[in-house]
């Protein structure tokens, strides 16, 4: 049951990612992308990781993508041009690129989990209560660092945005 | 196995039911409300007191022609309701609307008064479903192909983004004096009274809390006075402007639920669900059934407390509600949660 379930989602996540960077009009780009979060966070949930499988629906799907809609909106894009690079050389340079990186990630991945090809059993370090430990004990000094960096991205936007003053 | 299959259908078939039923009510309420504190007299000639009017109107809806203009993007179009509806029925699952003392039915537990029992990520998962409701909005607007509707999406997904956070902080102060994020948890950690006579509900050491995430779920359920998604005056009808019949009828329904659904919300928060403070409920049926009856009657406060608000003041304009989301909402609801994590810490709370 679970395994079908898997299945399912993970189907659902690849597919719609390839829709997400094959289609040409970026609304239809923006809501594949939510599909794929969707099955992601499904995903997440069967493996006992539940908060982190809400916290990826209300981050992503419920603000970022939201704010790529209104930007897509405001901007009112109907359709991308699909801009021809000319470079077949560096295309297919990049193409074999993000296969080796992929290729690479899974064999990593491989190495690492003993259970590779079947689902992680529910280890219970997927609550809010756990992570919450992980993030003032253990990774603290990156927790803390990170909000560093927030901040600063969030006064180089402010720097930007401010009206020339007269 | 099937007693629980059984036992679950019936709770769904209830919460359905009277989601239902609650919004033809609500509108003649809402209409019949409007009229009084307008000193009208609202719809009074269908049925004593006007109160068939509802069922006319949705025979009205049922039957008229399902159009759809030219120029939409089809596929969006009809998606756009259709995502309304489900994401405002799928919220209240985790909404536990009572308390049993261990009766059962069938041989089978009954297991609490809430369609999802199992599910310990409670209000998450209320945010995350509800995240997808704004996808509605501004996939009407966009697919609609209508200059007012799309700016009634772009302004939604705007308003959205900025009152979902202050409405977030604002419940953290909850969970954490709580410390779990299952409605029924919270429901009981507000038994009993302080001093004696005060509830314990959590309104009253989070009152700014409560008043920042009651505001917040004005501004999400795109009622006045923050409906400036669908502003009449401005916008035609904003993101609904091309639905007719139960399309738009989808949209209309939704508002009403996710009403009924942030009522509740509200309830057991900030004001102690089902319970009342000194009365513990009798035991059995009887105990069961007044415990649901206490929790509709606080909904059906805060459900007349929206209808009372959005005919009492006027629309925000669009830079106000930014400024009023993010320089007071968002602040007020840090400190109601710095306050909350302060008193935790000195084991005043």
């Amino acid at each position: 049951m679970v395994t079908y379930v898997f299945l399912v989602a993970a189907l659902l996540a690849v597919v719609f990612s390839l829709v997400t960077i094959a289609h040409r009009s970026p609304v239809v780009n923006v809501l594949s992308l939510a599909i794929v979060f969707f099955a992601l966070s499904a995903i997440y949930a069967m493996v006992g990781m539940d908060f982190l499988a809400a916290i990826q629906l209300i981050v992503y799907a419920g603000a970022v993508l939201v704010l790529f809609l209104f930007v897509i909106m405001l901007l009112n894009i109907r359709s991308v041009e699909r801009l021809g690079s000319g470079r077949p050389l560096q295309a297919a340079l990049g193409a074999a690129a993000a296969i080796a990186i992929g290729v690479a990630i899974i064999l990593v991945i491989a190495r690492q989990s003993p259970s590779f090809g079947s689902l992680l059993p529910d280890t219970g370090k997927g609550t809010a209560y756990s992570i919450g430990r992980a993030l003032m004990t253990t990774h603290l000094f990156p927790f803390e660092f990170v909000s560093v960096l927030l901040l600063a991205a969030l006064v180089g936007a402010l720097v930007l945005a401010r009206k020339e003053e007269r | 196995m099937w007693a629980e299959i059984i036992v679950t259908l019936i709770k769904l078939a209830v919460v359905i039911g009277v989601l239902f039923t609650t919004v033809p009510i609500m509108v003649w309420v809402e209409r019949r409300g409007s009229a009084l504190i307008q000193d009208r007299l609202g719809p009074n000639r269908v049925g004593p007191w006007g109160l068939l009017q509802p069922v006319v109107d949705a025979v009205k809806l049922l039957t008229k022609e399902n159009l759809i203009p030219d120029g939409v993007n089809r596929f969006f179009y009809v998606l756009a309701p259709a995502i309304a509806l489900v994401v405002a029925l799928s919220t209240f699952i985790v909404i536990p609307f009572g308390s049993d003392p261990g009766l059962k039915l069938f041989g089978h537990a009954i297991d609490g008064f809430i369609v999802a029992p199992g599910l310990n990520l409670g209000i998450l998962y209320i945010f995350a479903i509800a995240s997808f409701g704004v996808y509605s909005i501004v996939l009407a607007g966009w697919s609609s192909d209508n200059k007012y509707a799309l700016m009634g999406g772009i302004r939604s997904s705007a308003q959205m983004i900025s009152y979902e956070l202050a409405m977030t902080v604002a419940v953290v102060g909850v969970l954490m004096s709580t410390s779990s994020f299952r409605l029924d948890s919270i429901v009981l950690a507000q038994t009993g009274t302080w001093w004696g006579f005060l509830p314990r509900w959590n309104v009253f050491p989070q009152i700014i809390g409560a008043i920042t995430f009651i505001v917040a779920v004005f501004a999400e359920t795109n009622r006045l006075p923050f409906d400036l998604p669908e502003a009449e005056a401005e916008l035609v009808a904003g993101y609904h402007t091309e639905y007719s019949s139960m399309k738009f009828a989808s949209f209309f329904m939704s508002e009403y639920i996710n009403m009924v659904t942030s009522s509740a919300l509200i309830v057991i928060l900030f004001f102690g669900g089902w319970t009342l403070p000194g009365v513990a409920a009798p035991s059995g049926w009887i105990g069961a059934i007044l415990t649901v009856v206490v929790f509709s009657l606080k909904v059906a406060f805060f459900l007349w407390f929206f209808v009372w608000v959005r005919w009492t003041l006027p629309r925000f304009r669009f830079d106000q509600l930014m400024g009023l989301g993010w320089k007071v909402m968002v602040p007020l609801s840090v400190l109601n949660f710095v306050w909350v994590g302060a008193a935790m810490a000195l084991r005043i709370l």
